[in-house]
């Protein structure tokens, strides 16, 4: 077993870093305060291709491995969590599903211009009564000719009113399971912005990530080509499923990078806060309280870059699944990324709570890892299923 | 148009310069980058590319560990990069450095040639215009900003209170400042195909008409009695003079004093 990282992962790894510290921190605390989507970062995010990384070449990507997309997002989430989501949400929840269920013509349509980041992605999902419980859909698709129409909402969409293009699933029918005894049968689409019938709702005022665009995605008639059918007609539960398990490798990085980012933070601060007439780096409890930190963020590291590398086997074709080390990478580093940053404000003392000093802001940044793309309680299930299988 | 970027891998000076008991500079404990202003002169031949069209290569000399910043110069966008090393070469000052790099290029056909002003580690601006010599090509230093004309270059030289324009046909050598441009970020894709780049390596035994007594530290006729850090500059003098019309009149004294603007 090799914990070293490969030549190209170490430069990649320190582009990400030069590139979040001087292009992505400068604005963190100011998207923050002012719940401003950052536009100017995306821009800069798709020239350099940071919006295609684990894509192929051949399709507008960077050719490069999950691990480097995961390193990408936890550099970006190091210095602002908006950073990361934005980039975890357009790859893994938008563009590999196009990628990995596309027919060839929608991936030349959508996963190209996404790849390049000449367009932005999202993912629409969860409803005011389908979180935890995704079949508990309302949003309802009819075909009516050569078109699918679309009726319902979605709501906590990420990328909201950003993107360019949507995957959406809606309920297309129902499926007898047993004699008498119905599910409902889901279907993902591909929806673009500007589509009549497609609109937008309410801009969530959240407690964290505030620079991303949250809102509700409101479709009314939404008549779409028939072949923005997403994968087989009744395979959209499928099609969630998988992306979410993907999507949560990108969310553990997330949640990485923002403890990482805490816990150097504050390394920094301990040296120079002086109390008793020394800096509180001296003092025991701060080191211990350091030494556990950096611990923690270690272990949430190799948790994330093996469920990272189990994506990268599975994408060369090998028979295996990386269900259970996502839901293991994000469960730990989410939990990490609150404890962590909790103490990174305790550590700052009164001045933790300040603004200016940022990591009240990680530590409201960490929560939302706990509950979005699956809550821990749903880590935790995806977990024990597989070990009372 | 062929483009040759000459690059060196530099300890970066930033967190300060860390030397060791014999007043060598101490390499293993500073982070090594690719020098300022040889990163701009990558950028302005990047651009000369995007623009027109051309084959950028990198060059550069020193340990096998300096393959490193021709992979990065690849993963900006470079086409290929030679690495010239070999024990023999080592310790060399200005003089043997620009004979090997001469020497290295004197394989390879160019338009042009750009090397950084100089290098963070010495400090000398020597080595660009000694290759050109060595080449028996036009060089223009201090670049602020390089154009393609035609068969020329057209180059903006920065000089303390203004700048020339000068042009030179090409083949010539230009050497760019720091501040010619913003140097752009290597890109994922590129670093992982940076990788995967074979680095040309060549020898004592590549170097075309060169001669031994000018290589290496034997060739070398700098001889280094004292290495320090550099002498910064003072914090200056500050005078709150009573009017904007006494002001000025302290600057023009100060100018004429110096015989600076033509005073």
């Amino acid at each position: 077993m090799d914990f070293t990282l490969s030549k190209q992962h170490e430069m990649a790894r320190q582009l990400f870093k030069d590139f979040a510290e001087n292009e992505v921190k400068p604005l963190a605390q100011e998207i923050d305060e002012n719940h401003r989507f950052p536009r100017e970062t995306v821009d800069k995010l798709a020239k350099y291709g940071f919006l295609g990384i684990p894509v192929p070449k051949e399709y507008g990507g960077q050719g490069c491995d999950v691990l480097t997309y995961a390193m990408c997002v936890e550099e970006m989430s190091k210095v602002c969590g908006t950073t990361g989501v934005i980039v975890s949400a357009h790859t893994s929840l938008c563009v590999d599903p196009i990628m990995t269920y596309g027919t060839e013509e929608q991936k030349q349509k959508y996963a190209v211009p996404l790849a390049k980041g000449d367009k932005l992605g999202a993912f629409g999902l969860t409803e005011p009564g389908a979180g935890t419980d995704a079949q508990g859909q309302q949003t309802k698709a009819v075909l009516d000719g050569d078109e699918w129409v679309l009726n319902g909402s979605k709501c906590f969409i990420t990328n909201g009113k950003e993107a360019d293009v949507y995957v959406i699933f809606a309920v297309t029918g129902k499926i007898e399971k047993k004699p008498g005894r119905f599910i409902k049968e889901i279907s993902a689409f591909i929806v673009e912005k500007g589509t009549p019938g497609f609109t937008f709702g309410t801009k969530e005022n959240k407690m964290g990530i505030c620079g991303s665009s949250t809102y509700e995605l409101i479709f009314q008639d939404c008549r779409i080509p028939k072949e923005n059918l997403l994968g087989k007609q009744g395979t959209g539960f499928k099609i969630a499923m998988h992306t979410l398990d993907g999507g949560r490798i990108g969310i553990a990085a997330q949640a990485l990078g923002i403890a990482a980012g805490a816990l150097e933070t504050t390394i920094n601060y301990v040296k120079e806060r002086k109390q008793f007439g020394k800096s509180i780096a001296d003092f025991q409890n701060t080191q211990f309280q350091l030494a556990d930190m950096a611990t923690k963020v270690e272990a949430a590291r190799l948790l994330v870059y093996k469920a990272a590398k189990k994506k990268d086997e599975y994408q060369a074709g090998a028979k295996v699944s990386y269900s259970v080390e996502a839901a293991q990478a994000k469960l730990y580093a989410a939990e990490v990324a609150m404890e962590v940053t909790t103490k990174a404000v305790q550590l700052h003392g009164g001045y933790g709570y300040i603004k200016e000093y940022g990591v009240e802001r990680m530590m409201r940044d960490a929560k939302i890892t706990e509950i979005y793309e699956g809550t821990s309680e749903v880590q935790r299930m995806v977990i024990s299923a597989n070990l009372l299988k | 148009m062929k483009i040759i970027v000459c690059i060196k891998q530099v300890p970066d000076t930033k967190g300060g310069v860390k030397f060791n008991a014999d007043g060598t500079l101490d390499r293993g404990a500073m982070l090594a980058i690719m020098n300022p202003d040889d990163k701009a002169g990558l950028e302005a031949a990047l651009r000369l590319k995007d623009q027109y069209g051309a084959e950028v290569t990198v060059l550069t000399m020193g340990l096998p560990k300096a393959a490193d910043v021709l992979r990065e110069a690849i993963a900006m966008g470079a086409d290929k990069g030679i690495l010239v090393t070999d024990r023999v070469l080592g310790g060399a000052d200005t003089w043997a450095t620009s004979t090997t790099i001469a020497g290295a290029i004197r394989n390879l056909e160019y338009d042009l040639i750009i090397t950084g002003r100089q290098a963070i580690d010495g400090d000398t601006a020597q080595v660009g215009p000694q290759i050109a010599e060595h080449l028996n090509v036009p060089v223009i230093s201090y670049a602020q900003d390089i154009k393609v004309e035609g068969d020329k270059v057209v180059v903006q030289r920065q000089y303390d209170d203004r700048y020339h324009i000068l042009e030179a046909k090409m083949p010539c050598l230009v050497t760019a400042l720091a501040e010619l441009n913003e140097p752009r970020y290597m890109t994922p894709g590129g670093i992982f195909d940076a990788c995967a780049a074979e680095i040309t390596t060549w020898g004592r035994a590549d170097l075309k008409d060169v001669e031994d007594s000018n290589l290496g530290l034997a060739g070398s006729p700098t001889k280094i009695a004292k290495a320090s850090d550099k002498v910064r500059k003072g914090a200056g003098e500050k005078v709150t003079p009573d009017s904007p019309e006494d002001a000025v009149a302290y600057i023009v004294g100060k100018m004429k004093e110096k015989h600076l603007g033509g005073l």
